[in-house]
């Protein structure tokens, strides 16, 4: 593995399916992710988006179909090896026996790419990028959720991935710091071509930085295709998802 | 329990294969031997003072009552480092040291944090389980001849001070030298071994397997306790049998 970042790899779901139980929850999913691309993805909550991500990285065996990275199958041993990948979780996931600084440098250091000295900058850059600057040392539980969250991605921006997947990575963000996170998985994008998956509730975010949609619903994808195709599309549960806003009524106050 | 046997033998198979790896790893090793000393030493050190203390005090009045009481350096000696001391103190470090492994790992599964060490490309075995395993190989043993050694002074002191059998610390020794050679205790010590890889690897495979939420974890440690406790006294059987033809 070299220093110097490599391009983008492209990414091709045929036919996906996934049951827990007897319970069906991806329903043959396809779609290409093209090299390079900013492809999001949204949906309701319980949609199965975390599921999709989990087979898209290989964290899950799908029951049927077949998710390619470039042209290799996800599961072949090696393609681990050869493509650099990257998750931030919903949850953020960092190891919760390092500190935030040691999490972030994890991939580096494990695989020894850089000679401590250069970890210990590239994690504070990074941690600053995300607004966390000096908080190397503190452990993770010291953190508040939102603060986790962003120390995932600064973890994930590290590997220099080719291929990098966000699940939710803006939600209990505040705006600030959510258009902040928008904007470096905007420039890592453009930096690196590095093919970015987001799964997000955030209309805001997936329309401003998708270059292509999905709009999946209950394990199935009901849309596919640039942010205006779907602000066009007149299936109803799209509609009803992209129009929903709060509706109070004001009421009238007393002073 | 016994449905897992071939996942607990794979896991412990890509350990075997992670050895390679064992010097990148050295540190994590280095961690996992110091807590296990910090957690069991003076435990197994005052544990195994009364375990020798009740070998004397239960054989030592049956043995002087046949004028035999010369002979009981032999018998603690003996059932000591053969049988009582590897046994006892896995059972000790599969309650101390196991559940702790199958805590630790149980819940970063359960947190994702195992998933997240696979999309960075770090395999779990060589960054999880190898360290843990190693460390126990490595500690177990040692804890045992430390019992062994104590649980001997212990059986001493009874056998001195115990007025049904009163023999002095001489006798006592010049019995156990005696009846004891190098070779029980190497026996002793690769028993020991053996049933340290039996908890790292129950205690590990319990962890990796955790699935649903704190009470997930709860339940992994319990298995991974009880599940080590009887493959070590399974395994202590045969282990014994098979010692007993290469003497
Ligand atoms: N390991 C599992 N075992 C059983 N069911 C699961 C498992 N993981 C997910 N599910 C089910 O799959 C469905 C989709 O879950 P998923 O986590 O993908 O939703 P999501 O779209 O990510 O929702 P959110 O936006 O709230 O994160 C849910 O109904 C969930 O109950
Ligand atoms: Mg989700």
């Amino acid at each position: 593995m070299n220093a110097i970042a490599q391009p983008g790899v492209g990414l091709t779901v045929r036919g996906l399916r996934k049951s827990f139980g007897d319970r069906e929850v991806l329903h043959g999913l396809d779609f290409e992710v093209r090299a390079g691309e900013r492809f999001v993805i949204m949906g309701p909550s319980g949609s199965g988006k975390t599921v999709l991500l989990k087979h898209l990285i290989g964290l899950e065996k799908p029951d049927a179909g077949e998710i390619l990275i470039g042209d290799e199958p996800v599961g072949a041993s090696g393609v681990m090896d050869r493509y650099r990948m990257a998750m931030v979780f919903q949850s953020g996931a960092l190891l919760n026996s390092l500190t935030v600084g040691e999490n972030v440098g994890l991939y580096l250091t494990e695989h020894r790419l850089k000679p401590a000295r250069e970890i210990e900058q590239i994690v504070a850059d990074k941690l600053a990028l995300v607004g966390l600057e000096g908080l190397q040392d503190k452990m993770p539980g010291e953190l508040s959720g939102g603060m986790r969250k962003r120390a995932a991605v600064a973890r994930a921006l590290v590997i220099e991935p080719q291929l990098i997947f966000y699940d939710e990575p803006t939600s209990e963000l505040d705006p600030l710091i959510a258009v902040t996170i928008g904007e470096e998985i905007l420039r890592l994008n453009q930096r690196t071509r590095v093919t970015s998956v987001v799964v997000t509730h955030d209309r805001q975010l997936g329309f401003g930085i998708a270059h292509r949609m999905a709009l999946i619903f209950d394990g199935e994808i009901v849309a596919l295709g640039t942010p205006d195709d779907i602000q066009a599309s007149d299936h109803p549960e799209v509609r009803r998802f992209l129009s929903a806003n709060f509706h109070f009524d004001k009421e009238k106050v007393s002073p | 329990m016994f449905q897992n046997i071939g996942e607990i033998l794979t896991l412990f198979g890509r350990s075997l294969r992670a050895l390679p790896c064992t010097w990148r790893q050295r540190r994590k090793v280095l961690e996992q031997l110091f807590e296990i000393g910090n957690a069991s030493l003076l435990m197994a050190c005052v544990l195994s003072l009364f375990i020798g203390g009740v070998l004397a005090l239960q054989t030592g009045p049956v043995l002087a009552e046949r004028g035999l009481a010369n002979f009981i350096g032999q018998v603690v000696g003996l059932s000591l480092c053969r049988e009582l001391a590897p046994v006892m103190m896995a059972v000790l470090i599969a309650g101390r040291i196991g559940s702790a492994m199958a805590a630790e790992i149980g819940s970063m599964t359960v947190y994702q944090e195992v998933d997240a060490l696979v999309t960075m490309n770090i395999n779990p075995v060589h960054y999880l389980v190898l360290p843990r395993m190693l460390a126990i190989a490595i500690a177990l043993p040692v804890l045992v001849l430390f019992a062994i050694l104590i649980g001997w002074l212990g059986g001493a002191l009874v056998s001195f001070y115990n007025y049904q059998v009163a023999i002095s610390f001489d006798a006592y020794f010049t019995s156990l030298r005696e009846g004891v050679d190098v070779l029980d205790l190497v026996n002793g010590l690769a028993k020991s071994a053996v049933f340290a890889v039996v908890i790292g690897v129950v205690s590990c495979h319990q962890g990796l397997q955790t699935i649903g939420g704190p009470r997930g974890i709860g339940r992994s440690v319990t298995k991974a306790v009880v599940n080590s406790i009887v493959m070590i006294l399974i395994l202590d059987y045969f282990l014994t049998r098979v010692l007993m033809q290469l003497d």
